[in-house]
């Protein structure tokens, strides 16, 4: 699959707080979708496959929406955030087999002005696979919502390996100061130091306020194609160099895992590397899909970056800033530019090798690494180059 | 209304299949786990056939109820409008002596008392008269 598939459109809307959309998800997801379309050079009735979020519309609506009368491939990955990534791998499978020529990759959500993320999963059990085992074992106690999963394994690493509250800052700090210089970042213009981070009410300890992503209203969307096909459009093709997925075992439950910290990602990172013929050390940048701070510092173990145990050292001293030798969620990530289910992670990925990423651009930049990270840990990774 | 009639419920398991008969025994005041009959592994949550031998043969065995706190977080702000009156409270993963482990609560100690490997025994919290959560106690080293 190396270099056989490309990712040839892009497409966001504005991303927002107050007021809201005012769009439905469909219609936000649809504008998005049409941007990226656009930016391919395609129209509606060449998308053939669509791929699109779980539980946020399904591939009928949007092909009756955007005239996508040829469909021939259509399906939904059930890996929450780690969807998008994952969604990536199974487009570059489809376009490199013929399966279909020009894949839609479309998300996002009023996830400010419609229901509010942190109460999805109690308040709608069905809406992740391991959902009934959280109904029944985790939620009557009280812990009922991803930052209080994920809290637990935090927690952990923090006893196993010292890892430390302004460590995790480290990771908020970097990701704010990516998105001063990012104009749809909902983050833009409110600067963030080490103090107010540590001053941030707790919320699940050890998570406070600024480790935990925006909630958000806004949509973005990818199109993917052949590496042929590709040649014969307007833009630059992004080659797909390796992507992967994975899943955490039990990836249903969390506690009883012999080992908490291998994730779905501890599993798809080698193969993504290895299908690429490259080394984390080859990287220019990375997309690392940051619900929360820790989830980014853990994904940088388990990718590879560095060995378990060290993301706390690593994070810090600007090496994941712009700059650094890996800077880490330039657009600004969910932390600080905002909640699109990790969709923004491929947008602002592509927009790096393209070069056109403005005043956050990473010089030279030619190879990156864009990550999901889903429901109880699934995990998800793309290795793109220009 | 009085204030307790305006608080939203607490969300309860639904008390079906495997998880029915894992709270029928809470009921009873035991903790009960899944013991594979044809490898003896313990395991939690409940499942159908052993993952480690294939083996579709169990018995629900008595659980010691004595275990350590593995992991835990504190839950400052709750997402759960049913749980806003509890705060500060703090689910704990507990590993009991059998080797399995489960989410719940440590009760009897305030959240910041709490430590990785703190020694614990289970007690059981009447939820409604039907379903008993069960909850740990900190239990002498």
């Amino acid at each position: 699959m190396k270099d056989r598939a490309c990712i040839v459109g892009i497409g966001e809307t504005a991303y927002c707080r107050k007021p809201g959309s005012g769009m439905s998800p469909l219609g936000l997801q649809l504008r998005a979708a049409v941007r990226a379309i656009e930016d391919a050079g395609l129209d509606g009735s060449q998308i053939d496959g669509l791929l699109p979020f779980p539980n946020l519309g399904s591939a009928e609506s949007f092909a009756a929406n955007l005239g996508c009368e040829n469909l021939r491939y259509a399906a939904t990955l059930h890996m929450g955030g780690a969807a998008p990534v994952a969604s990536l791998q199974a487009a570059a499978t489809a376009v490199a087999q013929g399966v279909a020529h020009h894949v839609l990759i479309p998300a996002g959500w009023n996830a400010y002005s419609g229901r509010r993320v942190a109460e999805t999963v109690s308040m709608d059990v069905a809406s992740i696979p391991g959902g009934a085992i959280a109904r029944d074992y985790y939620i009557p106690h009280g812990l009922t919502a991803p930052m209080q999963w994920y809290a637990l394994i935090a927690r952990r690493h923090m006893h196993e390996f010292g890892t430390t509250a302004e460590q995790l800052g480290a990771i908020a700090l970097a990701a704010r100061r990516h998105a001063q210089h990012n104009p749809n970042a909902v983050m833009r213009g409110r600067p963030l130091s080490l103090d107010d981070y540590l001053a941030s009410p707790m919320l699940a300890d050890p998570y406070r306020l600024f480790d935990c992503c925006l909630e958000t209203d806004g949509a973005a969307a990818v199109v993917v194609t052949s590496a042929e096909r590709a040649r014969d459009l307007r833009r630059d093709p992004v080659y797909i160099m390796g992507a992967a997925s994975g899943q955490p075992y039990p990836a249903d439950e969390i506690t009883n895992r012999r080992d908490l910290f291998r994730t779905g990602l501890s599993i798809a990172a080698p193969e993504a590397f290895a299908m690429a013929g490259l080394v984390p050390d080859d990287v220019d940048f990375a997309e690392i899909y940051d619900c929360f701070t820790f989830e980014v510092l853990q994904q940088i173990e388990e990718a590879g970056f560095c060995k378990r145990g060290e993301g706390g050292a690593f994070v810090e001293g600007g090496r994941i800033e712009l700059g650094g030798a890996l800077p880490v969620n330039t657009h600004g990530g969910l932390l600080s530019e905002a909640h699109v289910l990790g969709m923004n992670h491929i947008v602002e990925a592509v927009r790096q090798l393209r070069g056109s990423a403005g005043e956050r651009q990473v010089r030279g930049a030619e190879v990156g690494v864009v990550t999901g990270w889903g429901d109880f840990g699934d995990g998800s990774i793309a290795i793109l180059r220009r | 209304m009085s204030e307790a009639t305006r608080r939203p419920a607490k969300p309860l398991p639904e008390l079906e299949g495997l998880a029915k008969e894992f709270y029928a025994f809470c009921r009873q005041g035991e903790l009960r786990f899944q013991r594979c009959s044809g490898c003896g592994a313990w395991r939690h949550v409940p499942r159908e056939m052993c993952a480690a031998c294939g083996s579709f043969e169990w018995e629900w065995s008595k659980s010691s109820g004595r275990g350590r706190v593995f992991t835990w977080t504190v839950v400052a702000r709750a997402l759960h409008p049913a749980f806003a009156q509890d705060v500060p409270f703090a689910p704990a993963v507990i590993e009991l002596e059998e080797g399995v482990r489960l989410l719940s609560q440590v009760v009897d100690c305030a959240p910041e008392a709490l430590c990785v490997g703190m020694p614990v025994e289970v007690v059981f919290d009447a939820a409604t008269p039907e379903i008993a959560l069960p909850r740990f106690r900190r239990a002498p080293d």
